[in-house]
């Protein structure tokens, strides 16, 4: 048989001492088991949410790419392509010498284009202008070169390596 | 110049509850020392924000206890659970594709991205526990006989916080576009369907054409990202604001007490740290379900494909799929799912109207009508669920 509430005996309540050691190590352990709980829920998240940036780190870790039939490509002309992550240019240049290079600006990350006209690349974003053959920065804000690819021309493709 | 001090307006009014006030509330003392910068910090806030006025209301605000007041946790377990939902579906919409990717999506979620798996099962386990908890929040609230005056449309917006959390778990279903999600999607808008005059149009409104197809997928997920939490979230906060307004609604037991006799706890802090106590408890049940019973995926819903044996509905619609079969037997053709039809619509409607049946009784205790439909709508949902199951 339980005790009704009416039977219920109230037992005094005694006024714990205070205990100043123990209130701090109560008060840093919960704070502890509470950076802990945050983590474990914090970590998962963030792995998930920068899952595909690491997709496209291993993705730009690419060091060769094969163009088929691009050697067919006039001189004075561009091809763009994939190169990694991001775009890449290969230019026949009008005295038949070949370069490769990133399309990426070194100023704010547009793409770039290649010029035959005026014989540079061109930034349309900030004005930025590059050398065709060396990818060198001519002009406008971009920081530093465009970085360069070695270029391999083959009987029906063009190789493409990470210089 | 001296500032007055920005409470002009009286403090919120406490409810008109007949529980005895609890120990007189403690001193509010602003933080900090006088003068502090803790203190300018917080008389800065206050007088813009009225901060004094919520700590007055909040250690004013106190919590019945008696030997039933357990319960009482169930309505903020299945507020932390809806707080999982939210949290992992917005998580779950940083992958999820509708239209005809969805399945790939899902399978992506599932098995390529980091831990997506964790995010999907535990968006899929706490959606269970919240049905779950929302079950045992109606039943011990009906039972506690929390629906009399003035706690009506506490009641009606609960039943209406319950059919769409039904509404959420049907849509959500549906999305990851595997078999079991189809034919489950399939037989329960079959279901509706065979409801006379009105079926039909809205079965094929809900599905988007005769059958169900990528354009239910697309619909379901509007449903399910959109329309429901927008039609949720009001809800919600109606019936949260009329919980404190009312105060926790006290069981007849308690009422028959003598006022000097009954107890209570202040809301802040103490029955809120055990409220959060489940909330952690809660917590934990999700993760280790989750990381001990992920979540998988079937195979690819294709529609010309048999439905797999044994394919069965989520253990929440196992009582009405046990009582359509029964129906079934008794009644051959489409009659068995009209007639269950008409049985769930008129039960839902009872049950939407519980408080109008013992308008008239004091302490509740000769409301004896109330307490047996149910103390009967509970036998059934639970016999029919395990009879649902052992059927198979």
């Amino acid at each position: 048989m339980s005790l009704s509430n009416e039977q219920r005996v109230e037992l005094p309540v005694v006024e714990a001492p205070e205990h100043p050691a123990r209130r701090v190590f109560l008060k840093a352990a919960a704070g502890a088991v509470g950076c802990v709980y945050a983590g474990m829920i914090g970590y998962p998240v963030y792995r998930y949410l920068e899952s595909p940036v690491e997709k496209a780190a291993a993705a730009a870790a690419v060091s060769e790419v094969s163009l088929p039939k691009a050697d067919a490509l006039p001189p004075g002309s561009a091809l763009m392509f994939k190169f990694g992550a991001g775009p890449a240019l290969l230019i026949h240049q009008k005295d038949g010498s070949w370069s490769a290079m990133s399309a990426v600006c070194t100023h704010l990350a547009c793409t770039v284009q290649y010029e035959p006209e005026r014989d540079r690349i061109f930034c349309a974003c900030h004005g930025g202008v590059y050398d065709p053959k060396t990818g060198a920065n001519v002009s406008g804000p971009p920081p530093r070169p465009l970085d360069q690819f070695k270029v391999a021309v083959g009987a029906g493709s063009v190789t493409v390596t990470r210089g | 110049m001296e500032l007055e001090p920005a409470v002009t307006s009286a403090p919120p009014t406490a409810a008109p509850t007949a529980e005895a006030p609890a120990q007189a509330p403690a001193k509010l003392e602003p933080p900090g020392a006088p003068g502090s910068r803790l203190r300018r910090l917080y008389e800065w806030a206050d007088e813009r924000l009225g901060l004094t006025e919520l700590r007055k209301f909040a250690a004013k605000k106190t919590v019945p206890e008696h030997r039933h007041a357990f319960w009482y946790y169930w309505g903020g377990i299945s507020l932390f659970l809806f707080i999982v939902q939210v949290l992992t579906g917005v998580l779950l919409l940083v992958y999820f594709r509708p239209g005809p990717e969805a399945y790939d999506s899902v399978r992506r979620i599932t098995y390529e991205i980091h831990f997506g798996w964790l995010v999907r099962s535990a968006h899929s386990w706490s959606a269970n526990l919240m049905v779950f908890a929302v079950f045992v929040h109606m039943f011990s609230a009906g039972l506690m006989k929390a629906y009399r005056k003035p706690r009506e449309f506490t009641w009606w917006s609960g039943v209406v916080l319950l059919l769409l959390t039904l509404g959420f778990g049907f849509s959500g279903y549906l999305l990851t576009w595997d078999e079991v999600a189809y034919f489950g999607t399939k037989v329960g808008i079959e279901v509706a369907e065979k409801t006379p005059v009105l079926g039909r149009p809205y079965a094929n409104l809900l599905r988007g054409g005769p059958d169900v197809n990528e354009n239910t997928l697309q619909r379901f997920f509007a449903l399910h990202v959109v329309i429901f939490p927008l039609l949720f979230m009001p809800v919600l906060v109606l019936h949260l604001w009329l919980v404190s307004k009312h105060g926790n609604a006290v069981p007849p037991s308690e009422e028959a007490k003598p006022a000097a006799r009954r107890k209570s706890v202040p809301f802040f802090p103490n029955f809120m740290m055990k409220d959060l106590a489940m909330w952690l408890i809660a917590l934990n049940v999700i993760a280790i379900f989750a990381s001990f019973f992920p979540w998988q995926l079937g195979s690819q819903a294709d529609p010309l494909k048999p439905a797999p044996v044994g394919i069965h509905p989520e253990w929440y619609f196992m009582s009405s799929f046990q009582v359509l079969k029964i129906f079934g037997d008794w009644f051959p053709g489409a009659a068995g799912e009209m007639f269950g039809m008409a049985v769930f619509t008129l039960g839902l409607g009872l049950w939407f109207l519980l408080p109008l049946f013992d308008p008239s009784s004091k302490n509740g205790r000769r409301a004896r009508l109330a307490t047996y439909f149910i103390l009967f709508a509970l036998a059934v949902l639970v016999v029919t669920t395990v009879w649902g199951y052992l059927a198979l």
